[in-house]
């Protein structure tokens, strides 16, 4: 058992990350599906999308070959359209709600496939859809490139306004770039969209600026009319137990950036991998793992397949690469000699229902251990704490308490995205960015 | 089992279903082909003097997704040698006997060329005739084709000289391209036509290419008005056999109905409608000749299924159930009722009755799925909202009379009763 790099060909590897969901090869192949949605009055899909996206019009649109159209419908509530397109929990969303779901004969309408075909045809050609207000001298500040920043940043550019995004990374695009499974998204299309959306103009990112290093939230309110902070969350939240430290335990959101940033050979990943907990990116932790050749991934979770924050969807995956998942198992300690050989885990059993309204987890007082070489920790995010509270802005044990869904306590400062809600999909960070933008515009008096 | 044959003016066909005059019916090998998969007559596409093509020839529109709903040419009659064609149908006739051999005639137009047309064609073993008098393209600008049909005199003077001539079933096929074929069939079924078949194509334009800005079908970068048809026109034939069925003087004669028919569904209702018979072009050249296999099945079986034992015990059971309007009962009214447990919530009943109808459906907000449900005061019962319903079933139309008596609108008038009120 050892911890290794370099275990798969290139081809597997290239074969084990392409895009899980491939897209319409044809615009027949999208006319098909585009003709099947009933063009719904008041849709439920629209109504269940964070964004509000008009997705019986976008999918007229295609049906009339009115490809332009479309992507600006979508974009114009959504200008990530493209890459929800690819990491969205639709079936929890969108397709979820599709009218179709009640028909037993009938599938539901492929919204999201749909939704990328339009977008992706929008970026090859670099369709500018939205004009630029000419600039009113109005500065913002927008700390984070993420979805919530970029989407905040788009908003506040079409008013004519112009925008400096700091990000701490070398790219754009936050988790989307660095925080999701790979065969989801690709680096490469994360910088196409991003270079998209800084096609309107007005928009300038200054990489490598990390805030409370770099730049300091004091300064910037000097230099800017307004702030928007859209800094997400980062920290991996601690199992607390002993053998943590041991070489060859990692958290995920660093197993996940590594992977993302580099090369898939360089990453190195053990023969018998134990992942801990069961949140979207403990599946993207675990498939991965296995996606890089890892010979046995087990899913470990404290609470049985009822409770579990991931969707149907997303276990699958995880069940079809191959990952194992024991329910009911809560990490005890982590054992081994120096490098981690061992994982003990308390055999659990459901209780009353918690604050979240789900049953906790018991301890029955029963364990068994696995052997394993190597432990990914996927048990939450934690939000940058100490920052905000030196800011001294309003917090919730770090999260940004905002009014009017963006407002935060310091004048001039908003605020959206994970480092508001603690973390939700990728869609509600947009929809947090034009929120902040809204908020941002009705403090400038524009 | 149901009895399909057919014997129409004592032409005889195991079924009812023959192939049109058309590119199917140009030459021995299709037809071959067709009678061999089970077709049980044809007209012969049409023989006259020689004619030269152009490409394209057709075009189509498609809808939805769906391709080939409305079909269009600008081919002309037969452009093969008329030697040949004789010779052809000489030798099909006597490969498959039992199968109706009919040719569609279109002669030059004076009395001696159809005459020496006529007597070709019987001596080649022809069961039966078919007057052109449709083709919208090409033929016209020689006073030939639909040219003839839109005027009842001169189509009467043409059958007037088919028939001092011919001594088998005579058809006459009607042109749509007029505001109603009944006056054309009269004259023709008055000048002795033995029988008629409706309809031809219909004029139209089914399209233009948004990029060269020439419609379709393309010819060198022109195009012309072609003739329409496939399941596009159905409602159209449907609608123009109805008034040649209803008519006292065409409704003595036979009739072959023409138009869209693609099922054996399709050709229940053109028989129901009158038609002894139907003809098929479109589907089979959509399809192949193989449709043929569950048209015949399909009648067969709905035949025993309603306890029909031959063709004639359905034929023309539906023209009477076609009314005038102000016979029609006003006292008969229904309302739309919404079932809960059907609804799938996409609201698709609600906007077109509130955008386009009478506001008669209440909308309960709710998210995502809101509640529909029939404002029944509201109602005047035009069923827009079962139209547009995606699912069986989840939209009735349920009977609430208003009064039990039968009240036309001319007694309503005569008793000077309220206006304007549903």
């Amino acid at each position: 058992m050892s911890i290794k790099n370099n275990r798969l060909t290139p081809e597997q590897y290239a074969e084990n990350f392409s895009d899980i969901h491939p897209p319409f090869d044809s615009y027949t192949a999208a006319l098909v599906d585009a003709n099947r949605c009933l063009f719904c009055y008041d849709a439920p899909c629209t109504k269940s999308c964070p964004t509000g996206i008009n997705v019986p019009k976008f999918i007229k649109q295609i049906t009339t070959e009115n490809i332009k159209g479309s992507a600006h419908t979508i974009l114009s509530s959504n200008i990530m359209g493209a890459s929800c397109s690819k990491v969205c929990p639709v079936e929890k969303l969108c397709e979820g709600a599709c009218v179709y779901n009640f028909v037993e004969h009938e599938a539901v309408i492929p919204i999201a496939k749909l939704q990328r075909y339009s977008t992706e045809i929008a970026m090859k050609n670099n369709w500018q859809l939205f004009d630029r207000k000419p600039s009113n001298g109005k500065k913002v500040a927008v700390i984070g490139a993420g979805p919530a920043g970029l989407s905040c940043a788009h908003v506040l550019s079409r008013e004519g306004i112009d925008v400096t995004v700091y990000e701490k990374e070398a790219k754009g695009g936050g988790l989307m770039t660095y925080g999701i499974a790979a065969y989801k998204v690709t680096p490469g299309f994360c910088e196409e969209e991003v270079d998209y959306i800084l096609g309107i103009g007005g928009i300038e990112i200054k990489y490598k600026q990390e805030l409370g290093k770099d730049i300091q939230l004091a300064d910037l309110q000097k230099q800017y009319d307004a702030v928007y902070l859209a800094i997400g969350v980062g920290l991996a939240r601690q199992l607390e137990i002993p053998g943590e430290h041991l070489e060859g335990v990692e958290d995920a959101i660093s197993f996940i950036y590594n992977l993302r940033s580099n090369d898939y050979s360089k990453i190195p990943v053990g023969d018998k991998v134990a992942v801990i907990g069961m949140g979207m990116t403990a599946i993207d932790a675990a498939t991965q793992a296995k996606r890089l050749g890892a010979k046995e991934v087990t899913m470990l979770y404290r609470r049985t397949e009822a409770e579990k924050p991931c969707t149907d969807v997303e276990l699958d995956i995880a069940k079809l690469d191959g990952c194992q998942v024991i329910w009911l198992a809560a990490p005890k300690e982590i054992k081994g000699d120096g490098k981690v050989n061992e994982i003990v885990c308390s055999v659990m059993k459901l209780g009353e229902p918690d604050a979240s309204g789900r049953r906790s987890p018991v301890d029955t007082g029963e364990t068994f251990s696995l052997a394993v070489d190597m432990v990914i920790k996927a048990a939450g995010q934690m939000p940058f704490e100490e920052l905000i509270k030196s800011s001294g802005i309003d917090n919730k044990g770090g999260k940004v308490t905002v009014s009017d869904k963006a407002v935060s306590s310091v004048a001039g400062v908003f605020a959206g995205g994970d480092c508001v809600n603690g973390g939700k999909e990728v869609v509600d960070a947009v929809q947090a960015g034009k929120d902040g933008a809204a908020a941002i515009i009705k403090h400038l008096g524009l | 089992m149901a009895d399909i044959s057919s014997n129409f003016l004592g032409i005889k066909s195991p079924n009812p279903f023959w192939l049109a005059s058309a590119p199917p019916t140009d030459k021995k090998i299709n037809v071959v082909r067709a009678f061999e998969a089970g077709w049980g007559g044809v007209v012969w596409k049409t023989l006259g003097s020689q004619v030269k093509n152009v490409s394209s020839r057709y075009s189509a529109v498609n809808f939805n997704g769906g391709r080939v709903m409305g079909f269009n040419n600008i081919e002309l009659i037969s452009d093969r040698p008329l030697e040949i064609n004789l010779r052809e149908i000489t030798e099909v006739v006597k490969m498959f006997p039992d199968r109706a051999m009919i040719v569609s005639l279109m002669a030059d137009n004076n009395r001696e060329a159809w005459h020496e047309l006529i007597k070709k064609c019987e001596d080649a073993g022809a069961m039966g005739f078919e007057l052109n008098f449709g083709c919208p393209h090409g033929m016209t600008e020689r006073g030939m084709g639909a040219a003839v049909g839109q005027d009842p005199e001169i189509a009467g003077m043409v059958v007037e000289w088919v028939m001092e001539k011919a001594t088998i079933p005579v058809i006459t096929k009607l042109t749509p391209n007029v505001h109603s074929p009944v006056p054309t069939g009269i004259k023709c079924v008055q000048a002795g036509s033995n029988a008629l078949s409706l309809i031809n194509t219909i004029q139209s334009v089914t399209g233009i290419n948004l990029d060269t800005l020439v419609p379709n079908p393309y010819v060198a970068g022109k195009s012309v008005f072609g003739g329409y048809c496939g399941p596009a026109v159905k409602p159209i034939a449907l609608k123009m056999l109805t008034t040649i069925s209803q008519d006292p003087v065409t409704s003595k004669v036979p009739i072959s109905g023409i138009g869209g028919v693609s099922t054996w569904k399709d050709a229940v209702e053109f028989m129901l409608l009158g038609a002894s018979n139907v003809q098929v072009c479109t589907a089979a050249m959509k399809h192949g000749f193989r449709i043929v296999e569950d048209m015949c099945e399909g009648l067969n079986n709905w035949m025993d299924e309603k306890g029909y034992k031959k063709l004639d015990d359905f034929i023309g059971k539906s023209v009477e159930k076609i009314t005038h309007w102000e016979d029609l009962d006003i006292n008969y009214h229904h309302i739309a009722n919404i079932n809960q447990d059907k609804c799938i919530h996409c609201g698709l009943c609600y906007i077109a009755c509130e955008d386009t109808s009478h506001q008669s459906i209440n909308l309960e907000f709710g998210k995502p799925y809101n509640k529909y449900t029939i404002k029944e005061e509201e109602c005047v019962g035009c069923n827009l909202c079962q139209l547009m319903c995606p699912v069986d079933d989840c939209i009735t139309m349920v009977e609430h009379r208003v009064a039990p008596d039968y009240v036309n609108w001319k007694m309503w008038q005569a008793e000077g009763r309220p206006l304007n009120d549903h």
